[in-house]
């Protein structure tokens, strides 16, 4: 585990920073040149949410990222400059606070209500930089184009997570989880802060705008119907081969035994 | 005028310038058995007329071309998107054409099920011996049936230009290209040009809808003609010899019945597709060379050759100037190789070893071959893991099984398992042979307890019945082979001289390994043996000319 957390951290936290700059860019470019909402800028912060967080932070995360939240050896990983977001991700799809240390921290109910989350995400961000939440407005699919979605969420994420997010497996353990729960900010955030084996996808490699496109396929995908019948799982031809195994020729075994049986003595 | 007379002088037009009353006298007597198994061919015709219906109207629709199009049909999460016109007119079929949707549905699900009977259809053949002498040929053409099966689907599901068939495209590039220094032309004569060009859709489709199916209609054709002149074989049972068949009559009753089957298959068929969504292309959404989905898959026939190219080791060395994909070819070429080619020289191999020419028209249960049996079971298993490896990255997802995990015990299963599988095949078959040894024996236990005069209990028993007794003493074994008749001193024959002689020998005493039949009961030698214990039927006289049974074996049903 800490070899991950180790090369993860250390030779990219120059390119972190880049990137958290580019984003910081790029989100007061979207905040000064989108202002169409209200609630367009990032959510703000003071110093009793602080606080609070702060407290927050003690109980339920110290044990593992340490007292400072510079990160405990071994253990888990130092949250400095993680940002707000990277906290909103984890804590509200309840990967966060860990339970026990796997290859992966499996989506669970959230521990902490959506307003701790957010006093223990002002908290990591007071710490230094890092991508913040991301606004209503940034994650509205009004208007998106789910067609370029479509393509879009193929091209950078269907390698990991099948083509309708249906989750897919990764080597050494690792998995990539269905996307049938992530709310819209939750897609933004993962793109943003890449959690475990998934890539950074900043906004140079994919813009705000494309990321509205993504969010507005993965989640409108789930609720398209099935035209042609009962889905088998959206995962692929697997479960067609079970059922024309299982289904159509063990029908028509049934059917030619039935047909052979001898009813009565009809022809003799 | 009656109905009767209308078709009374139809039929005597015809007759008199067909001559064909005869023929068809011929053909409505003609005698099928009646054991399920049977029927597994007939879903693989069966599925086969629904291929060419449903096919045939979805040319009707079809655009075989890669030229770009920006869609603007009813699929509204693909409005606006740029794609070939193959991919277009498939989601045209499926949203826009009346019934498109079913039709694409029913084709698919056929396409799975006739794979699926074939397979079926071939483990029943094998197991039952039916292949033997004189059905070689029908058994080499049922192979070359099934590849040439495999190819029609893969063809077929390439067709609409969708995400996954675009990686199952790419995959058969990379196939090519990897046979050593004539892959790259291949590859290049096929696509005509750098992948994946605008030529491949349009040459995939004559090749789907005109080519493999002309050849499948010619060998299904040719496979029924060889089957109706060489007659069924038939099951051992009471009266059943390997000069008869017993069975229904063509009309009647074998005509309802297997019409029946047909509708069978088709309501199958239209269940499935009405109900059970296949292939789902629109949410593949258009191919995409730069993208892939985690969990793409080829159809189910083709995941055996998938799970051997996961499978195999990342072995690629430069050598005389060529790089030599041994990661592709060899786990490409190898296991179906083994399986075809092993299938294919089975029927020979057998001959050799055990010296039997003779015609085989009943057939061997199968654990009366045991050694047969083991190696059709291992051979299953051997394609079985290779199937499973295919599929290793949707076990390991929902099994929770890290995904090199499923890697390694695949590479371990492919030899191991196979190995395990015949030796414990064959113990099951010798322990199944020994009971039937001990039902002739002792006979069949009744429950009824009786004390002896001395004190003693014993169980009664009674002999097995007649149609027992016809099936338990079914058993042929094949004639010794020449050395071991050759005398003492004497010289062996040509073929059991050497090296190979010697091979053929130890091969000889494993293939024909079994637990004889009780005394009583015959040496085995000679089809049907039945006994004076019961009364042998007077038909049942191996000398009989082949085939002089056939007709009243009709009626003895
Ligand atoms: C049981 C130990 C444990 C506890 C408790 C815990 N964490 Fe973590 N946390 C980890 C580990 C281990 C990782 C590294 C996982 C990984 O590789 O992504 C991690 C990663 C994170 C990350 C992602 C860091 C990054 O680089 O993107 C955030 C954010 C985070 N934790 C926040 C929290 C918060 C907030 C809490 C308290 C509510 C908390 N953690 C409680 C063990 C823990
Ligand atoms: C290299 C593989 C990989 C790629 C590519 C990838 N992801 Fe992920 N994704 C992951 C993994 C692994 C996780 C689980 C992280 C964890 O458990 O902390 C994840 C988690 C997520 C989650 C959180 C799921 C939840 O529990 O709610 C979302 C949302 C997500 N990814 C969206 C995306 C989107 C959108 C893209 C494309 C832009 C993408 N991912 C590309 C591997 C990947
Ligand atoms: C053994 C025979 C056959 C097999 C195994 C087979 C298999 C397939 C498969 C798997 C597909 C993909 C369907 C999909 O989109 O989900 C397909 C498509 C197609 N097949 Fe066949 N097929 C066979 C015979 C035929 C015949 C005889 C015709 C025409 C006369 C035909 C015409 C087509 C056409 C036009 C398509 C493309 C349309 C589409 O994808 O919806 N097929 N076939």
């Amino acid at each position: 585990m800490s070899w991950i957390t180790a090369r993860r951290r250390h030779p990219a936290a120059g390119y972190l920073v880049v990137a958290f700059v580019l984003v910081l860019i790029g989100t007061a470019y979207a905040v000064i040149t989108g202002g169409s909402a209200s609630a367009s800028s990032p959510v703000s912060a003071n110093s009793a949410q602080i606080a609070q967080g702060r407290n927050l932070f003690l109980e339920d995360c110290a044990t593992c990222h340490g007292m400072f939240a510079q990160g405990v050896s071994g253990q888990a990983p130092g949250l400095i400059g993680v940002g707000a977001a990277a906290v909103d991700f984890q804590v509200s799809t309840g990967r966060m606070p860990a339970a026990k240390l796997g290859a992966e921290n499996p989506r669970k109910p959230p521990r902490l209500t959506p307003s701790q989350t957010r006093a223990v995400a002002a908290y990591i961000q007071s710490l230094g930089g890092g991508p913040p939440i991301p606004s209503a407005a940034q994650v509205s699919t009004y208007g998106a184009n789910v067609g370029l979605g479509q393509q879009l969420f193929v091209a950078n994420c269907a390698a990991c997570h099948n083509f309708v997010g249906a989750g897919g497996t990764l080597t050494d353990g690792k998995y990539a989880p269905a996307l049938t729960q992530s709310t819209p900010t939750q897609i933004y955030e993962a793109m943003l802060t890449g959690p475990e084996a998934m890539p950074v996808f900043n906004d140079l490699t994919v813009t705000p705008q494309e990321k509205r496109d993504i969010i507005a396929y993965v989640t409108q995908v789930r609720a398209l119907p099935n035209p042609g019948g009962f889905s088998l799982g959206r995962i692929g031809p697997v479960t067609e081969g079970l059922v024309a195994f299982l289904g159509l020729l063990f029908f028509m075994v049934l059917a030619a035994l039935w047909i052979t049986a001898k009813h009565g003595k009809a022809h003799e | 005028m009656s109905v009767e007379r209308a078709l009374e002088g139809a039929g005597t037009f015809l007759d008199d310038r067909l001559h064909a009353a005869r023929g068809v006298r011929v053909l409505l007597r003609k005698v099928f058995p009646d054991h399920w198994s049977f029927l597994l061919g007939e879903i693989i015709l069966y599925s086969f007329i629904i291929l060419l219906l449903t096919g045939t109207f979805l040319t009707l629709w079809f655009q075989p071309s890669m030229t770009d199009v920006i869609y603007h049909g009813s699929y509204i999460p693909l409005r606006g998107v740029r794609m070939s016109e193959a991919y277009a007119s498939t989601l045209n079929i499926s949203f826009d054409v009346r019934g498109g949707l079913l039709i694409r549905q029913i084709h698919h699900w056929a396409a799975d099920l006739f794979m699926a009977a074939i397979m079926a259809h071939m483990i029943r053949v094998f197991f039952t011996g039916a292949y033997r002498k004189p059905r070689e040929i029908n058994w080499l053409i049922g192979i070359v049936l099934f590849t040439l099966g495999m190819f029609e689907g893969l063809f077929g599901y390439s067709l609409p230009d969708d995400l996954l068939s675009g990686a199952g495209l790419r995959i058969t590039e990379g196939i090519l290209q990897s046979l050593p220094i004539v892959g790259t032309y291949l590859a290049f004569f096929l696509f005509g040009g750098p992948f994946p060009g605008h030529l491949i859709i349009p040459r995939l489709y004559i090749l789907h809808v005109l080519v493999i199916p002309g050849l499948i209609l010619a060998l299904v054709t040719v496979h029924l003609f060889l089957m109706f002149h060489q007659k069924h074989t038939q099951m051992p049972g009471k009266g059943r010899t390997n000069t008869n068949v017993v069975g229904a009559p063509m009309y009647p009753y074998f005509m309802a019945k297997t019409g029946a089957f047909f509708f069978f298959t088709f309501a199958a068929l239209a269940l499935a597709a009405t109900f059970t969504q296949i292939n789902p292309i629109w949410l593949y959404g258009p191919y995409n060379p730069v993208a892939m989905s985690a969990g793409s898959q080829p159809d189910f026939y083709m995941g055996a050759l998938e799970g051997s190219l996961r499978m195999f080791p990342a072995w690629q060395w430069v050598m005389f100037g060529h790089t030599w994909a041994f990661n592709v070819f060899v786990p490409a070429l190898l296991p179906l190789g083994i399986v075809f080619g092993g299938a294919a020289i089975w029927p020979f191999l057998e001959q050799w070893i055990t010296g039997d020419r003779s015609e085989h028209h009943l057939n061997d249960r199968p654990r009366n071959a045991p050694t047969r049996t083991a190696l059709g079971i291992a051979m299953i298993t051997f394609y079985g893991v290779l199937w499973a490896e295919g599929a290793n990255d949707i076990i390991a997802n929902h099994l929770d099984i890290p995904l090199y995990t499923t890697t390694w015990i695949a590479r371990v299963a492919w030899l191991v398992a196979p190995i395990l599988a015949y030796i414990i095949t064959k113990r099951i078959c010798l322990g199944l042979q020994r009971k039937d040894r001990h039902l002739l024996e002792h006979g069949v236990e009744t429950g009824i307890i009786r004390q002896l005069p001395g004190g003693e209990f014993i169980e009664e028993t009674r002999p097995v019945d007649e149609e027992a007794l016809a099936v338990l003493t079914s058993r042929t074994l094949p004639p010794p082979p020449p050395a071991l008749e050759a005398a003492e001193g004497e010289v062996p024959p040509p073929g059991m001289r050497g090296a190979l002689g010697k091979v053929r020998e130890r091969l000889y005493n494993v293939v024909t390994e079994s637990i004889p039949l009780p005394d009583s009961h015959g040496n085995g030698h000679g089809n049907g043996h039945t006994l004076e214990a019961v009364g042998a039927d007077e038909h049942d006289q191996p000398s009989l000319p082949a085939g002089s049974g056939q007709s009243d074996g009709g009626n003895q049903h």
